[in-house]
């Protein structure tokens, strides 16, 4: 693999639910270090995708590589241990367990201990708790989230709850993180406060960023290249400038504009 | 006095097994309908050691616990890799419950129904309070390790929990086994201490109870469990004056929790901090 190749790649990808194609040969890349956005309209694929590159279920034709590896119809659990994390589009936390807890779950998941010593309470896996613990902390304090160690997820308020999913994503480790609407609810200046935090944690962790987002101011600021799914297939790519201007992101978004002109000229 | 004391020796029996189920109902998330055949497994395991063959008790016991969590991987692994829902695995798991009983029924070295009488009674006070006391420490340090969080990762939400690096598979039938071997070691001290067992003290009415003490303690707890258990283990033989009626107060007891305390006695905490993974 050579430095220029991409992080990920998506090649031909298609899913179909029951006779329904909701992701038709869709083939796009993230370059090593970009922040990369993925918009579409409602339905057309995108929570899809993050699904099929994270394993939630199997992808019906085409492949997925990631640093140049086969990936597609892996396990979740083994594809993030390979590197990839994610959030969830409805926030999806341990709810009746505490934020730090929240983290420290993908932590314990990573950490090497031995089954029998664990349960005897030996001092080595003492140890390797107080680290983890420590770890998960800075995580937490990472994004602003430490005072809240203590509360269960579930009621922390909503901006915090993502932010935390974001932690707990973190937490796995990852060199790809998928952002699933991060801005999903936030107003506008939560908003400006999210697309810093994003560019904060990409410089922190040394992260590649995908992110599906609907906010385009969002999008538009943070993101390059963006690729543009229609119908579950590839409709566009490029900066944020070229987006803007293709006329069929904008007969996507807001329907066939030249009609209209038309018809409001005649 | 004995009388009392034996109230106390079976009510710790019981919160053993009630731990185990704790661990996978309260903390995996997954219904069980059927772990009172695994307290039969490691009941007539460990008296078929002492009484056959002569084995010391302290090392029939283990195996008892040991052939519970082995026969758990029998039912686990296939439905457990399926994926099952909660409530279709508490249904599969209570076939294989009566299944095994009907086998403890028609072997001959069971006895049959007629059971097993004149096992060694090994099962002290001391004995029982060693393994309940090192059932709760384990127990504690399980939750606290990577494969407890992993679990009640599960129970929260599976799909968050395999993004966050837990093996759905391997993680749920790690719980089983685990309560199953608690189950088994209960089973074990319950045959030495009532000196008799018979396949039909291990059935859907035993299985029912166990749930209803995790249910009724509260889910996602260790001390609730274990309180629920003793109450429903004590308060019938409290209520014996009532003749009867003790059985309605039992029943009573329960539709009150359920109605008033619909999280248990103790919700998803605990009785101490002591629990809590320090942080």
């Amino acid at each position: 693999m050579t430095a220029a190749a991409p992080l990920l790649q998506v090649r031909g990808l298609s899913k179909t639910f029951g006779g329904i194609g909701a992701v038709n040969d869709f083939s796009f890349e993230v370059k090593e270090g970009s922040i990369t956005g993925i918009i579409g309209p409602n339905g057309a694929g995108k929570t899809t995708v993050f699904n099929l590159v994270t394993g939630v279920y199997p992808p019906s034709g085409g492949e997925i590589l990631f640093g140049g590896e086969e990936i597609e119809g892996l396990r979740p659990d083994v594809i993030v241990r390979k590197g990839i994390a994610r959030t969830f589009q409805n926030i999806r936390l341990f709810n009746r367990r505490t934020c730090l807890e929240n983290v420290l779950t993908p932590l314990l998941q990573r950490g090497k201990c031995s089954f029998w010593g664990a349960l005897l309470g030996m001092p080595g896996a003492r140890r390797m708790e107080r680290e983890l613990h420590e770890k998960a902390m800075e995580l937490l304090e990472s994004l602003g989230l430490a005072k809240y160690a203590p509360w269960q997820a579930g009621n922390l308020p909503y901006g915090l709850q993502r932010k935390l999913e974001i932690a707990r994503a973190l937490a796995a480790e990852p060199r790809l993180l998928l952002l699933d609407e991060p801005a999903a609810g936030m107003n506008p200046e939560e908003t400006r406060g999210l697309a810093e935090l994003v560019g904060e944690i990409r410089e922190k962790f040394s992260l590649t960023i995908l992110l599906i987002e609907h906010h385009m101011d969002l999008v538009m600021n943070i993101c390059s290249p963006i690729v543009v799914m229609n119908f579950g297939a590839l409709l566009a790519t490029g900066t944020p400038g070229e987006i803007r201007a293709n006329p069929d992101v904008v007969a996507a978004y807001l329907g066939k504009g030249k009609k209209r002109n038309e018809r409001t000229a005649g | 006095m004995d009388y009392i004391l034996s109230i106390v020796i079976l009510g710790c029996i019981n919160m053993v097994a009630v731990l185990g189920l704790a661990i996978f109902t309260g903390f995996t998330g997954l219904f069980s309908l059927g772990h009172a055949a695994f307290v039969g497994v490691g009941a007539y395991t460990s008296s078929i050691l002492t009484y056959y063959y002569f084995v010391p008790f302290y090392l029939a016991l283990p195996a008892g616990a040991a052939a519970a969590g082995l026969v758990s991987l029998i039912i686990g692994i296939p439905t457990l890799r399926a994926k099952l829902r909660s409530d279709y695995f508490a249904i599969a798991i209570l076939g294989f419950g009566e299944a095994l009983r009907v086998l403890l029924e028609n072997l001959e070295i069971t006895n049959g129904a007629r059971g097993l009488p004149g096992i060694d009674g090994f099962t002290t006070l001391p004995i029982v309070l060693i393994c309940l006391a090192g059932g709760v420490f384990v127990a504690r340090n399980f939750l606290k390790s990577r494969w407890g969080a992993a679990c009640i990762a599960i129970r929260e939400d599976p799909v968050a929990a395999e993004m966050a690096g837990v093996r759905l598979f391997r993680t749920r039938l790690l719980s089983l086994a685990v309560s199953a071997v608690y189950c088994g070691l209960s089973g074990g001290l319950l045959a030495h201490y009532l000196s008799f067992i018979q396949p039909v003290m291990f059935t859907l009415v035993q299985s029912t109870q166990l749930l209803a003490a995790v249910i009724a303690g509260g889910m996602g707890s260790i001390s609730g469990p274990l309180i629920a258990s003793f109450v429903f283990i004590g308060l019938p033989e409290a209520l014996r004056v009532a003749q009867m009626w003790r059985l309605v107060a039992y029943g009573l007891l329960l539709v009150l929790i359920m109605v008033y305390r619909p999280q248990g006695l103790m919700g998803y905490s605990e009785i101490s901090r002591f629990w809590r993974s320090r942080s």
